[in-house]
């Protein structure tokens, strides 16, 4: 089974709520944490395993060989993003620009760009005990986190059977990168945080969750500074609110620290409960 | 000798575009004939990716040894434009394009 | 006219909030821009009253005409990104999944299939509460944020300012460190780093400082929230120094920037005393340096 956390804004407690879900539930059985926000993945930083295995990812992109080229120009007519241009006697590929499609490679006359390998960024995998936990990095440099992100799942998917539930931090946002990390999950938790930016966020979040048709809830992190506002539009759209994890100064330096929240504070503790208690409900419902 | 330049307008005093890759205008200017040719590159607005490597590939085309321009191009364009063997001075992007000629020839840009 | 771009790298420092009130200080000096389009935040704070609106375009979907489509299957074979599948025995492609590489479209041996660009979002132009300019956007869901929008807000703010001769345009730029932060940092004159001490801030304000280093801009840093971690700040300082980045201000963390955010207010409109002091004081600075 797979959870995503995502949040519409940044810095509202994704990465704060997956890893300590992700180290509560692990007490008690096998969990998956997946930190899919390659652009700047953070969990890393507040979980504590030894490293199982590194993988460097590649994507593919053409690349020219000049024997065989007529230099026809037909690649350069295909590419949609500009990524291969005829410049007088050359052909010359831009890899940040190439989305992969080989359209270009496929459709040469003359086979003069065969698809080869380049490095975008990394796949590192811990473990400690009950938690596995992976984390994929993209190259400074490189633009797309969305093959990164979709080749970490495969490789998830690949590894760990359905029964084993993983918990995917994603990225913040509602475009491109997060709509990959979250379109095959089984259900979505949003957090967000009681305020007019927090609210604001959490209703595009929520657009991009019902526009993919995913199962989901809210957890509100933060709560007890700002407003009501969060609570009585989730009220009014029958949302469900899964948890409230309070404001407390202590949690912003536990996290400023790299340090897990929950282990110290058992109000928080009490909140992972609530959020565990569902996640099993919807989990028993799938494996049934 | 062909001289290029980034403008947003196609006249000698037109102000120079310190961009490159969604350069408004791209003015040349052949010292040996004395003229000023132009190409209305605003369509490039519409592109969502690769301005650089097609503002390039437009440079490349119309032939200019020399290239000024203001902040000077992005990573993919300089790829480009070294590639096609063509020197860059930027720093005049805050000039007239006659301003920015006479600053080339009197050796106040720099060369990239 | 001078750019100044706020960037953070990790979401949740208080860029907003902190570009939000240089836009109130700054008054009728400046341009307002709002280049987080993916979640614009800035027009919470700045109550603006649209006076444009434009629509935005960006990319391609491939989509196909039923009537021609023979069902011959040509374009599954070719798509990489699995967007087209038979769906009660009709080819469809799924616009989430569809990238816009046009490939479909280019074999399909009946012509069924044409690239369709996409009103992805708007943008606007409003006028804020403090009488200046913003220039905002709101991009769809699942909308590729490859920063044309960015490129494009930015510019009308840019032609604005140079228009009505504004000494500033300042810029509420995007989080990350991928293309939309690339186009928020093209042709900025300085750079205004917000980051706070936690060990997750500290980290992305390096990621995101090597993109800072290749455009050779200036920059300066704002560490937020400051008090929390003593022993983070200090070594965010040292950074700062060996990068020759100006140290502008500390600002304590306190609850009265949330307090403010819900009244719509940014803190320099809520607060009278030291949280004040600290962003005008800042302001001037920034200023000074650029």
């Amino acid at each position: 089974m797979k959870v995503a956390i995502a949040s519409g804004k940044g810095g509202t407690g994704k990465t704060t709520l997956s890893t300590n879900l992700a180290a509560f539930l692990a007490e008690t059985q096998q969990i998956v944490l997946a930190d899919l926000d390659v652009e700047e993945p953070n969990s890393g930083l507040f979980i504590k395993a030894d490293l199982q295995s590194e993988e460097v990812r590649y994507k593919m992109i053409p690349e020219w060989e000049e024997e065989s080229c007529t230099l026809c120009g037909k690649c350069q007519e295909v590419c949609n993003f500009h990524a291969v241009i005829r410049l007088g006697d050359q052909i010359l590929v831009f890899p940040e620009l190439c989305h992969s499609c080989y359209a270009c490679s496929e459709l040469c006359p003359c086979s003069s760009l065969p698809m080869t390998k380049i490095r975008m960024g990394m796949t590192h995998q811990y473990k400690k005990e009950n938690l596995t936990f992976i984390e994929s990095r993209l190259d400074i440099g490189q633009e797309q986190a969305v093959p990164l992100i979709s080749q970490t799942k495969t490789s998830i998917d690949e590894g760990f059977g359905s029964d084993v539930i993983k918990i995917c931090d994603s990225p913040p946002g509602t475009s491109c990168p997060v709509i990959e990390a979250t379109k095959d999950v089984d259900f979505v938790i949003l957090v967000t945080e009681p305020t007019p930016f927090g609210l604001h966020d959490l209703k595009l979040a929520v657009e991009t969750v019902k526009e993919l048709g995913k199962d989901f809830g809210v957890v509100i992190n933060r709560y007890g500074i700002g407003n009501d506002d969060v609570i009585k539009y989730c009220n009014e759209n029958n949302i469900p609110i899964m948890a409230k994890i309070p404001n407390d100064r202590k949690i912003a330096e536990l996290y400023s620290k790299g340090k897990l929240i929950y282990t110290e504070l058992p109000e928080v503790k009490q909140e992972l409960q609530k959020i565990k208690e569902h996640i099993l409900n919807i989990y028993n419902e799938l494996n049934k | 000798m062909k001289i290029a330049f980034t403008a947003k307008g196609a006249e000698w005093n037109s102000e120079m575009d310190p961009r490159f890759g969604r350069t408004e205008y791209i003015l040349v200017y052949d010292d040996e004939k004395d003229e000023l040719t132009s190409f209305d590159n605003r369509d490039i607005e519409n592109e969502a990716h690769g301005a650089g490597p097609k503002t390039s590939q437009k440079l490349f085309e119309m032939g200019p040894q020399v290239l000024i321009t203001g902040n000077g191009p992005g990573g993919n364009a300089a790829t480009v434009l070294e590639k096609a063997g063509i020197k860059i001075f930027i720093g005049a992007g805050q000039m007239t394009v006659k301003g920015a000629f006479d600053a080339y020839k009197n050796n106040n840009l720099n060369e990239i | 006219m001078k750019e100044i771009v706020v960037i953070s790298g990790k979401g949740g420092t208080g860029k907003t909030s902190f570009t939000a009130s240089l836009a109130v200080l700054a008054g009728n000096e400046a341009i307002v821009a709002d280049c987080d389009v993916d979640e614009a935040d800035m027009h919470l704070l700045m109550q603006p009253v649209v006076q444009k609106t434009e629509n935005f375009y960006s990319g391609v979907i491939a989509e196909i005409d039923q009537f021609i489509c023979s069902n011959g299957g040509t374009c599954v074979e070719v798509c990489r990104f699995d967007a087209i599948h038979e769906i009660d025995e009709q080819h469809t492609v799924t616009k989430l999944d569809c990238e816009g590489c046009g490939y479909c479209a280019r074999v399909c041996p009946n012509h069924a299939i044409k690239m369709v660009e996409q009103n992805v979002g708007d943008w606007y132009i409003s006028k804020t509460k403090v009488n200046n300019i913003l220039v905002h956007a709101k991009l769809g869901i699942g909308a590729e944020n490859s920063g044309k929008l960015v490129a494009k807000v930015k510019n009308e703010a840019k032609i604005l300012a140079e228009e009505s001769h504004k000494d500033f345009v300042i810029v509420d730029g995007s989080p990350g460190i991928g293309c939309p932060v690339v186009s928020s940092l093209s042709g900025a004159n300085f750079v205004v780093l917000v980051t706070e001490p936690s060990v997750s801030g500290f980290h992305d304000l390096k990621r995101v400082y090597e993109l800072v280093k290749k455009f050779k801009i200036k920059a300066g840093c704002i560490i937020n929230k400051s008090d929390i971690n003593q022993e983070v700040t200090e070594e965010i300082i040292q950074f700062l120094k060996s990068e020759s980045i100006d140290h502008i201000a500390n600002i304590p963390y306190d609850e009265n920037f949330t307090k403010a955010m819900t009244y719509g207010q940014t803190i320099v409109e809520y607060d009278k005393g030291e949280l004040k002091d600290l962003v005008v004081n800042s302001w001037q600075k920034i200023k000074e340096l650029v």
